[in-house]
């Protein structure tokens, strides 16, 4: 979907010694997360990696980010914990599908990387970025921030805990601003 | 083109649906929903009354969740051809549990009898051949329904895709409960989940 943001380094959480992904991915797993499907974003490389070496988390490459909205609907029926990676420039794909989710009541959890709101290079990242959290807001879907890589394991652990014990719909954006500028012209 | 097919959907849901076992169902909106309600109710039916294009995706979620269950997705062309690419995202994952069925008449049944992609030409099957799926069938006829049947039970070896073609013919509309909550419940309540 659209390019993709390359992060300029690894931003680590210096207190855990773990970077950020690593933090998330620690707390879905203790969250009990068995599922993770993905429309790939280079903000979400290293957690899809994680992900994927995992053989006790199932990995979904998607076509189109709805079809996670419906694949997370299909791993709670089936007793699993799923959650759904995505970049701001799907989320305007998935709103009608996000009314599974609110007509059964299901627990859903995405993790969003911004584009279009932080030193934005490509003008055609923005409609869809400005309009991210409102998109999700309209399908009563709640929405949280995440700024800072040291946040990572809060934010992540309390909306673990909406979605799969308090059967919410959460959205959890990750900033542009966080994830650092794409690099546009190689490095020779 | 155009072929006249004359297996009758409710007729082809039941056999296929008779002696069901294990067997979990997730249903694609519109006359899918209403031919497995029709065929026999029961909590391991989940039936979508929306989310169009998303049942084998549910499917998949499912069938990945509960290995050791036999999973179907019993759905209609229109259904299936909104949420095509997730015939691609399935293959990938060889859930050896899940087959997805399609009742395919050529149209979008529920809005009028729109002709489809699929009555324009477009092969659902070889698409999921391309897809990657594992075992492609396509079913004419009664017989046809009566020997994939057992297939259905199968654990191993998907994804499967079955492309049954249906008649054309109005059939009164048989409505299973539509409370999302109640369905969700009652299915995970039927595979042993505490409803909290």
């Amino acid at each position: 979907m659209n390019d993709v943001a390359v992060r300029d380094d690894a931003k680590d959480d210096t207190q855990s010694g773990l970077s950020w992904p690593a933090q998330i991915y620690k707390t879905l797993k203790a969250h009990g997360v068995s599922q993770i499907s993905y429309v790939p974003d280079a903000g979400h490389s290293r957690l899809i990696e994680l992900s994927h070496a995992d053989p006790a988390i199932q990995t979904t490459v998607l076509t189109t980010e709805e079809e996670g909205v419906a694949l997370s609907a299909g791993a709670w029926l089936g007793g699993d914990r799923s959650v759904l990676l995505m970049q701001s420039s799907g989320v305007g794909n998935c709103v009608n599908m996000f009314s599974l989710a609110a007509s059964c009541r299901l627990p859903f959890l995405t993790l969003v990387t911004m584009r279009g709101e932080w030193a934005e290079f490509n003008p055609w990242q923005i409609p869809m970025g400005k309009a991210t959290p409102q998109a999700f807001e309209i399908m009563g879907i709640t929405v949280f921030r995440l700024e800072r890589p040291e946040d990572a394991e809060e934010v992540i652990s309390a909306a673990c805990s909406l979605a799969f014990e308090s059967d919410q719909q959460i959205a959890v954006l990750i900033s542009q601003r966080m994830l650092g500028r794409k690099k546009w012209t190689e490095t020779k | 083109m155009v072929q006249n097919f004359t297996l009758g959907r409710r007729e082809a849901v039941k056999a296929l649906l008779a002696d069901r076992k294990d067997l979990l169902v997730v249903t694609g909106l519109g006359s899918a929903s209403y031919d497995v309600f029709d065929a026999g109710e029961s909590p391991a039916n989940f039936y979508l009354w929306g989310a169009m294009g998303g049942a084998g995706m549910v499917g998949l979620g499912l069938a990945l969740a509960q290995p050791k269950r036999p999973v179907a997705v019993i759905t209609g062309d229109g259904e299936q051809l909104m949420g095509i690419g997730s015939l691609l995202t399935i293959a990938t994952k060889t859930p050896g549990n899940l087959t997805i069925v399609i009742l395919d008449n050529g149209h979008f049944g529920e809005t009028g009898m729109q002709v489809s992609h699929s009555g324009l030409g477009a092969q659902l099957d070889v698409i999921a051949t391309g897809a990657g799926f594992r075992s492609v069938t396509e079913i004419t006829d009664i017989k046809g329904v009566n020997d994939y049947r057992p297939t259905l039970q199968r654990i191993d070896a998907g994804p499967r895709l079955a492309r049954i073609r249906i008649a054309t013919g109005h059939v009164d509309r048989a409505l299973p409960p539509r409370d999302g909550v109640f369905l969700k419940n009652r299915f995970r309540e039927n595979l042993g989940f505490a409803v909290t």
